[in-house]
């Protein structure tokens, strides 16, 4: 491998949503890319075909995202950290092998730059569809965590951060990013390398005839041995014991996957991430992600002139979903105001959260473009109203 | 040796996970022999074991991988192949064996088997052809010959089928063999010669599924199939590939077909990376383009 390119380009940047995401992947450590051309993302591609030769790793383009999201597998039980990038139509490809890496708990992040659905639908501009579709788009019983970048500096900042949580939680993390925040020019800061922090592969310390590579530690998570270190690791797709072999029961079934959705569940304070601005004393608050709480700053302000009590909260996690920690609020405010740029993906959970204790409104938007800032301001003073 | 000991003791064991045995093959099926086979083939090409890996798809031949003592990956159905890619490019010092079936490489796989082999990236691909899907109760496929019955073909196929070893040529492969699984001198030798070869490397082997295949098509049962193979192959090395397709007179053309130099994925990425760039902004420097030179 050669290294003739700094990894981290510390320093203040003017650069868009998609090549930050690319920085942050590569500050982050990732040295493997696999992907295929698709609007709006090919610029987290293009960019890594051409950093990521330079600085000691690998970028290949694969004949479909089927390929490129079982590649980063591969690439990561080799021992590197890995990423893929898509939109969509290749989301949908790459649900099938999402659910191995879940499966066989394999640190790897897969970033959607969400465009209007469903098929081929708006290639060039923005949704916020694919939400479910992260959540259950691949079959069986999961979790998964996904974060929304609101910015180009977030692009950069959650990159890191879903590798780190990747490794953590040995499990794939998707960053849910969206056509705008991909496409927009901003100001990034990239911190000096000594600066960031970087959470290291948890390997294990036993020897190879002792070892259980799926035999949990005390955080649900079990520690890893890369292909090629001596430990003959079995790995399979099919419901396995903690040896890594497949046992076709319902015992064992019950065990692994709630095991798999345990670790992430009983550690969802570790992992969720929330923003809130004035909530507290709020009548109203926004619930929002991605570029869709932008926004809802500006018709905010707005209210606020207007004399309404209102907050925001902004989900940088969305997956797991902070289901406490809505329970809460809404049992201190009147409405919750939930736009975002699909049917109300998000506006149900949050509805079936608050359960009916304060009243949740929804502000669909079916893609294309962003809200009209009026359209929220509308519905916050709906909200009040009532 | 006891009769005890002998059925106790099999010359493989210490390559494979004993604990996972019994395995899930019918009697008669051809399948263990293919493994035998290529472990003997493994444990003469001296390849260090501890950094050697075994990928496989689904299907019956792809529960290879998890029988075998090497870091085994059992991964979806159709897609060891780019499993493989990430594994073999992400560690360069790895070994990375595909073992995986006919319907899982070249149907569900198939995109992913003429890309990789197009892409000439490091990989040994063993392809067990049986002509059939095993696992889920022997349905037609795209190896199936015309005419031949099975559970989704019942008034007998009338598709096309594909001819392996011709279209791993085709896409790229730098090596390329069929035998059928009866001639296990012959095929080691081969599978000997794929793992020690740089690039790209395929080995056909052709294998009776008698309790599906072979019942469907009243071939008899797999001692029958086999004696079929040594009546009906034919061995020619030198044999234009687009002659070599199977078909249901039974005739088995089989040889080392393919066996030709061309630099693999990783050295044509580090060669081009080399070379100036004169369509880029600003040009590698030079002392930096020797460093990427001494690498490629
Ligand atoms: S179904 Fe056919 S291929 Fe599968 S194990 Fe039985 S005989 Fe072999």
């Amino acid at each position: 491998m050669l290294e003739v390119e700094k990894p981290v380009l510390t320093g203040s940047h003017f650069m868009n949503g998609d090549n930050a995401c690319a920085e942050g992947a590569l500050a982050a450590g990732c040295r493997f890319f696999a992907g295929y051309p698709i609007t709006p993302a090919t610029e987290v591609t293009e960019r890594m075909s051409e950093r990521l030769p330079l600085v000691g790793g690998v970028y290949i383009q694969m004949e479909d995202e089927i390929a490129s999201m079982i590649a980063i597998l591969g690439a990561s039980w080799a021992g590197k950290r890995s990423m893929t990038a898509t939109s969509g139509p290749g989301f949908s490809l790459m649900m099938e092998n999402m659910g191995l890496g879940i499966m066989i708990e394999t640190p790897c992040v897969l970033v959607n730059v969400q465009r209007g659905g469903p098929s081929t639908g708006l290639p060039t501009l923005v949704g916020q569809g694919d939400m479910m579709q992260a959540r259950w788009g691949s079959h069986g019983p999961y979790e998964i965590i996904a974060l929304c970048p609101s910015s180009p500096q977030e692009m950069f900042d959650l990159t890191i951060k879903a590798f780190n949580l990747s490794e953590e939680f040995r499990t794939p993390v998707l960053v849910m990013a969206d056509e705008v925040v991909g496409h927009m020019s901003e100001k990034v800061v990239i911190p000096s390398p000594e600066k960031i922090k970087i959470h290291p592969r948890l390997k294990t310390k036993e020897k190879p005839e002792k070892y259980l590579p799926f035999k949990p530690n005390k955080n649900l998570v079990p520690p890893m041995a890369n292909a090629g270190e001596g430990y003959h690791i079995h790995i399979t797709g099919l419901t396995h014991d903690e040896k890594g072999y497949p046992v076709i029961n319902a015992k064992t079934q019950q065990k692994l996957v709630k095991r798999l959705l345990d670790k992430i569940r009983l550690n969802r304070d570790k992992i969720i991430i929330l923003e809130e601005d004035n909530v507290e004393g709020a009548d109203v608050v926004v619930v929002s992600y991605g570029i869709s709480a932008r926004t809802a700053v500006l018709p905010i302000q707005q209210a606020r002139k207007e004399g309404t009590k209102v907050g925001l909260l902004r989900l940088v996690t969305v997956w797991p979903f902070p289901e406490e920690r809505i329970k809460a609020l809404a049992k201190k405010v009147k409405a919750i105001v939930v736009p975002e740029l699909n049917q109300g993906q998000i506006s149900l959970v949050v509805e079936r959260c608050a359960a009916g204790n304060a009243k949740v409104i929804s502000v669909p938007h079916m893609g294309g473009e962003t809200h009209d800032p009026k359209e929220i301001l509308a519905a916050i003073k709906q909200a009040v109203k009532k | 040796m006891t009769e005890e000991q002998i059925a106790l003791n099999h010359p493989m064991d210490a390559y494979l996970r004993e604990d996972r045995i019994p395995h899930i093959w019918c009697s008669g099926c051809g399948l263990g022999t293919c493994l035998n086979t290529f472990l003997h083939a493994l444990v003469k090409s001296k390849i260090d074991m501890k950094k050697t890996s075994i990928v496989s798809g689904i299907g019956c031949t792809g529960r290879v991988a998890g029988y075998v003592k090497l870091d085994s990956f059992h991964t979806t159905h159709g897609r060891p192949i780019p499993f493989a890619t990430g594994l073999k490019l992400a560690n360069p010092k790895l070994k990375v064996i595909v073992f995986s079936g006919d319907g899982d490489l070249i149907s569900i796989g198939g995109n992913h088997f003429i890309h990789a082999a197009r892409r000439n990236v490091d990989l040994t691909v063993i392809c067990v052809n049986n002509f059939t899907y095993g696992m889920t109760g022997g349905q037609g496929g795209p190896t199936t010959p015309i005419t031949a019955r099975s559970a989704t073909t019942p008034f007998g196929n009338f598709e096309f089928p594909f001819n392996l070893a011709y279209l791993a040529a085709g896409s790229g492969a730098v090596y390329v063999a069929r035998w059928t699984m009866l001639d296990v001198r012959r095929l080691e030798n081969s599978i000997l010669h794929a793992l020690n070869k740089k690039g790209f490397t395929f080995v056909e082997i052709i294998s009776p599924c008698p309790t599906l295949y072979g019942r469907m098509n009243k071939l008899g049962n797999g001692l029958k199939m086999i004696k079929d193979y040594q009546k009906n192959t034919i061995i020619n090395h030198k044999v234009d590939l687009k002659d070599a397709a199977l078909g249901m007179d039974g005739k088995i053309v089989v040889g080392n077909f393919v066996d030709i130099q061309r630099p693999t994925f990783t050295e044509v990425l580090y060669d081009h990376i080399a070379k100036p760039q004169p369509n880029k902004k600003e040009d590698i420097p030079k002392e930096e383009r020797k460093k990427i030179e001494h690498h490629a």
